[in-house]
């Protein structure tokens, strides 16, 4: 193992440890969405039903996946910006390692944290009736994984600038709630007006809640390819844009 | 390591910075021999806190060069940041995780691991009276000892030069007296250089070298003593009778009768001679109704700072470098 490597692992463990020491964390990044899982599926369960939707809860599980994965990234982004005004990110940043590894030890720890809890919201999934087989869940997890690192370095690299987390709470509600309200996981995309049907294409997030449904076999429409391509486009573009907004110079914090 | 073994353990040459239009170090030359204790002294607002930023390569220098050992810190930083420990002002360390936890951590980042490691971690501990607190969260130490884990920390991995800024920020004073003391030890038992920046004159007194940093620029640079020494032997300090009356009339009227310059300094007037104690007798004699009281004091770091810039150590929020703090992230 190289240095790098040891350093990435060493902060990615960091990150979990400081998790599970916060146990309003542990509690709000989960009973959330649970919460929101059940109060949405009983109460748009009749109308949805009545729509010839079929079972809310279980059309709404991958959503609510989703929506863990994404709370996690920004719970476990948003401490970048404790740790930059505390002094702890200073100490890391005067350190002999490449920026990149740094960067990839937090986004690491962050993933680690969404998936896990992913899987456990993935376990609950033969309560909504959607009853997928071992080697589907392990597929699920894996991918869980892989969308949760893209979701993690996006939310990273919009909090690496920010010098205030309430600056950070306002991208949150403008820009990465909205990611998912419009990714097909909280409505389908059918018979929509064309302007959001547009926007929903637009979504990245789409893919990832298109493909988290075909792997489970939760009810879904859309070409698994093209889900999985997209969704491996996104989060590479994601980690590239980690990287790059953390290797800015400039005066004020350049490192 | 062998290289740069005779080089300057810091030097630096025609540095320079700017906020914007507004210069914060302009032309700053330094050179800090291996194993000294060495101090930057200025008011809050000086440009301490840039320099020590540059020094630590977390900003880019936008004028002159700056090196440790030999090694750049802006075209090779890595090499400059294996030589050097830092010691921020706002603390480094994870509250959340054991002291031991931030101490493996900090070992992690400098690419050490296994029994070596332990054995440098177990060390330090014990040398910082820290191992009976291995297993506490480091949020809930005392301040003192959390500071004592920092400089723990930044020792992990023997650097040669230990940066520190402002290192007695919020420390008690016995706390105060334990950082001196490991910073004494460590300057003369393993070699290592320590460069710190300070506005407490008692602080800069205790280093081998201290070079002033007042506006951006360095006025002075030198032993704490040998530039003491360029005052008069002692410092007369009067306080004029507060009742309204004309500062600058008796500021002459004393320099008429000491025979010597006198200055008028945030309402104090300061003669620096060769036998200052002579003159209390004459000036009490002549114009003792008008002179609420006279001290006479052995010159200090003060004075060294008053006769090079003309002002009193005050931070000057007021112009450009006001704002050079060290909240400035």
């Amino acid at each position: 193992m190289t240095a790098a490597a040891g350093a990435t692992l060493a902060l990615a463990r960091r990150e979990t440890r400081r998790f599970f020491r916060e146990r309003t964390r542990v509690l709000g990044a989960l009973l959330q969405p649970l919460l929101f899982w059940a109060f949405f599926a009983a109460g748009l369960q009749p109308s949805f039903r009545l729509a010839g939707g079929g079972d809310y809860g279980a059309y709404l599980l991958p959503g609510i996946t989703i929506l863990v994965l994404l709370f996690t990234a920004i719970f476990s982004t948003i401490s970048v910006i404790e740790d930059r005004r505390e002094g702890f990110l200073q100490g890391v940043l005067v350190a002999p390692l490449p920026r990149s590894a740094v960067v990839a030890g937090k986004i690491l720890g962050g993933t680690v944290l969404a998936t896990a809890q992913a899987a456990f919201i993935l376990v609950l999934a033969p309560i909504a009736g959607v009853r997928p087989g071992p080697l589907a869940i392990a597929a699920a997890i894996a991918f869980c994984f892989v969308l949760g690192f893209g979701l993690t370095s996006l939310s990273l690299a919009i909090a690496w600038p920010m010098r205030s987390t309430q600056g950070f709470h306002a991208i949150m509600t403008v820009f990465l709630m909205p990611l998912w309200l419009l990714s097909g996981a909280f409505f389908p995309a059918d018979g929509v007006p064309p302007w959001l049907g547009f926007l929903m294409r637009l979504d990245p997030l789409t893919y990832g809640v298109t493909a988290l449904r075909r792997l489970i076999g939760a009810p879904a429409t859309g070409s698994m390819a093209s889900a999985l391509a997209i969704t491996l486009l996104f989060v590479a573009a994601s980690f590239a844009f980690a990287i790059a907004v953390t290797h800015r110079r400039d005066g004020a914090h350049a490192g | 390591m062998t290289d740069g073994r005779d080089q300057p353990a810091l030097l630096t040459e025609g540095l320079g910075f700017d906020y914007g239009r507004e210069r914060a170090l302009d032309g700053v030359d330094l050179a800090v021999r291996p194993g000294e204790l060495f101090a930057i002294l200025g008011p809050n607002g000086g440009g301490k806190t840039t320099l020590f930023r540059i020094l630590a390569t977390l900003l880019r220098p936008r004028r002159g060069r700056a090196s440790m050992f030999g090694h750049d810190v802006a075209r090779d930083p890595a090499a400059a940041r294996r030589l050097l420990g830092v010691l921020f002002q706002a603390p480094a360390i994870d509250r959340l995780l054991t002291v031991r936890e931030n101490l493996d951590l900090q070992g992690a980042l400098y690419g050490l691991r296994g029994r070596g490691l332990a054995a440098g971690r177990d060390a330090l501990l014990l040398r910082f009276g820290l191992e009976a607190k291995a297993t506490a969260r480091a949020g809930t130490l005392s301040g003192g000892l959390q500071r004592r884990l920092e400089i723990a920390k930044a020792l992990l991995h023997r650097p040669r030069l230990l940066l520190l800024d402002e290192p007695s920020t919020g420390l008690d004073p016995r706390a105060r007296a334990a950082l001196w003391s490991a910073l004494d030890d460590l300057a003369r038992a393993s070699g290592t250089t320590v460069v710190f920046t300070t506005h407490l004159l008692e602080e800069a007194d205790r280093a081998h070298r201290v070079a002033i940093l007042d506006r951006g620029r360095i006025v002075a640079i030198g032993e704490p003593e040998g530039l003491k020494a360029e005052i008069g032997r002692q410092v007369l300090a009067i306080a004029p009778e507060p009742r309204a009356q004309d500062e600058e009339e008796l500021r002459r009227e004393i320099e008429r009768l000491a025979g010597v310059a006198a200055r008028l300094v945030e309402g104090r007037i300061l003669v620096e001679a060769e036998d200052s104690a002579a003159l209390v007798p004459l000036l009490s004699r002549a114009l003792g109704g008008r002179i609420a009281a006279m001290t006479v004091a052995r010159p200090t770091l003060f004075d060294v700072f008053l006769r090079r810039t003309g002002r009193g150590f005050e931070p000057d929020e007021g112009t450009a470098l006001g704002r050079d703090r060290g909240d400035a992230a």
